[in-house]
């Protein structure tokens, strides 16, 4: 505990400080004790006993290969939109970054009006109009709704980037006799997109988190396979215990990633002194220090 | 386009649940959020873990799988809660731990500097934090947290295929009945939505370029 909010804690205070932690840690104990025995206790519904959510006739259909295969096919599912969705994504963030920083307004305002369209719509409608306006099916429709808002989330961190340019890196580029064009992508872009990493990759763990909302439109991922095909299969009894080893999948899934964008964050976050922040001391005043803002946080939900 | 004005009122009929589901949902994200960022921040080791973990284990949830459980599952376990109430505790539990971060980044943004300053003025903790971290803060933290609300307004979508009859549902049932006419009807739902969330992006870009500069 080495706060600077704080002075230097003696004795009394670090035994207060023990006391406080062991209160708090036996009321979340508490807590969660609670939760977990009437999870456990049998209940009674409509003249029935129901056994308790822990007890073996709720969770044997996991010794079935089959099930686990069906699980299998659900994330293979997932995975599958979200890699295709993550590579239009970005493929339309640069051309929307591109597009954004054009020098014809012509070019320039349009892109703008479809980025801010696009930006502010919910996925879930974009998916809806994609599914019924054209007849590519359930798959197309989740992965070029996530495409299409993703990229527009990255196209705007792109444009970002790119601003953040000092100003000599373009016109040194220009004054080599390179097009404006060239001068992106060879210099502006490849630097742009190195400073916005970090944003980048937590946006595709958003992605991969939003390709549940194939459930809604239909499309078979993680979800719908667990919860409405093996739900409706083995019955009611077994929804809890699908639930659960859904979560732990996507909390597997997605917490491994998520430890991917903070690697990169810290390899090769922005090392300029990011603007706005005047003065050299950018420290942080809890024990998490790092950056001024931690890369999840811009992501966009 | 004549569909969409002679569906006028449906339309405001959703958006009115819209609304609702956000006003509700913000509220007691608000709420939780604050608490979950206070925990962060407290010197109670036990309490930070807690919050730590309640964060990571939300965050990287999709919401389809919160408003699953609040609305299938709650229910099997004996909860008898009406949809709509549902709906609000999940979209209130995945946007509580957006608000925490966005909190708890606006507290760690104040450079370090500024609570030497305080400390060696002979401020006390909270005289350091009310007179000079909160106030710094405050404006570091405006602009991610309309941000999150935006994310909120949007995600109350997804509620709509849970059986909330909000704006989505209301526009999904229009374009199932008026089938020549789907384009027209869901851009009617989408500038309902835009007329939401372009403002508050708006609003938030301005804050966040005023008050860069005043620091």
């Amino acid at each position: 505990m080495s706060s600077v909010l704080f002075d230097v804690s003696g004795p009394k205070t670090r035994r207060r400080s023990l006391i406080a932690s062991i209160v708090s840690l036996a009321g979340i104990a508490a807590i969660l004790a609670w939760v977990i025995l009437t999870l456990a206790a049998p209940r009674q519904s409509s003249g029935i006993t129901l056994p308790g959510s822990f007890d073996r006739s709720r969770w044997d259909i996991f010794t079935d290969p089959s099930v686990w295969r069906t699980i299998g096919e659900g994330l293979v599912g997932t995975l599958r939109a979200a890699a295709v969705a993550a590579i239009l994504a970005l493929v339309i963030g640069v051309l929307f970054a591109t597009l954004r920083t054009a020098g014809r307004r012509w070019i320039r305002i349009p892109a703008t009006i479809a980025l801010e369209f696009f930006r502010g719509m919910p996925v879930l409608l974009l998916m809806l109009f994609i599914l019924l306006a054209s007849s590519w099916g359930t798959f197309w429709a989740v992965v070029l709704g996530l495409g299409l808002y993703n990229g527009a989330i990255i196209g705007e961190s792109l444009r970002a980037g790119l601003a953040s340019l000092p100003s000599g890196q373009r016109e040194a580029g220009l004054s080599l006799g390179l097009s404006r064009l060239q001068t992106k992508t060879y210099i502006e872009f490849p630097q742009a997109f190195r400073q916005m990493l970090p944003v980048i990759v937590a946006q595709l763990v958003v992605l991969l988190k939003d390709t549940s909302l194939g459930y809604i439109v239909g499309y078979n991922e993680l979800i719908r396979t667990t919860m409405n095909g093996l739900g409706a299969f083995y019955g009611n009894r077994y929804l809890l215990s699908l639930f659960l080893v859904t979560l732990a999948i996507y909390l597997a899934v997605n917490l491994s990633l998520s430890a991917i964008a903070r690697r990169l964050a810290r390899r090769r976050g922005p090392r300029r002194p990011g603007r706005g922040h005047r003065g050299a001391p950018t420290g942080s005043l809890s024990r998490t220090a790092g950056f001024p803002r931690e890369p999840e946080n811009s992501a966009v939900e | 386009m004549d569909v969409v004005i002679a569906s006028l009122p449906d339309y405001l009929r959703g958006f009115g649940v819209t609304l609702i589901l956000l006003g509700v949902s913000g509220v007691g994200a608000l709420i939780i959020g604050t608490v979950v960022a206070a925990m962060r921040i407290s010197p109670v080791p036990a309490l930070r873990g807690f919050a730590a973990a309640y964060t990571e284990a939300l965050r990287n949830t999709p919401l389809t799988l919160v408003l699953f459980f609040c609305i299938f599952v709650l229910p099997n376990l004996g909860a008898t809660i009406p949809y709509i109430t549902a709906a609000c505790i999940g979209l209130t539990l995945y946007t509580s731990p957006f608000i925490a971060e966005a909190l708890r980044s606006g507290v760690n943004g104040v450079p370090v500097g500024q609570a030497e300053a305080a400390r060696s003025l002979g401020m006390g903790f909270g005289q350091a934090v009310t007179l000079v971290i909160f106030p710094q803060a405050f404006r570091m933290v405006i602009p991610p947290l309309v941000n999150v609300f935006v994310a909120l307004t949007k995600n109350t979508s997804v509620a709509g295929g849970f059986f909330v009859t909000e704006l989505f549902t209301v526009g999904k049932g229009l374009a199932n009945a008026h089938g020549n006419a789907v384009i027209p009807v869901l851009l009617g739902v989408a500038s309902f939505y835009l007329i939401v969330t372009i403002p508050l992006g708006l609003l938030s870009a301005r804050l966040e370029k005023r008050w860069v500069v005043a620091r």
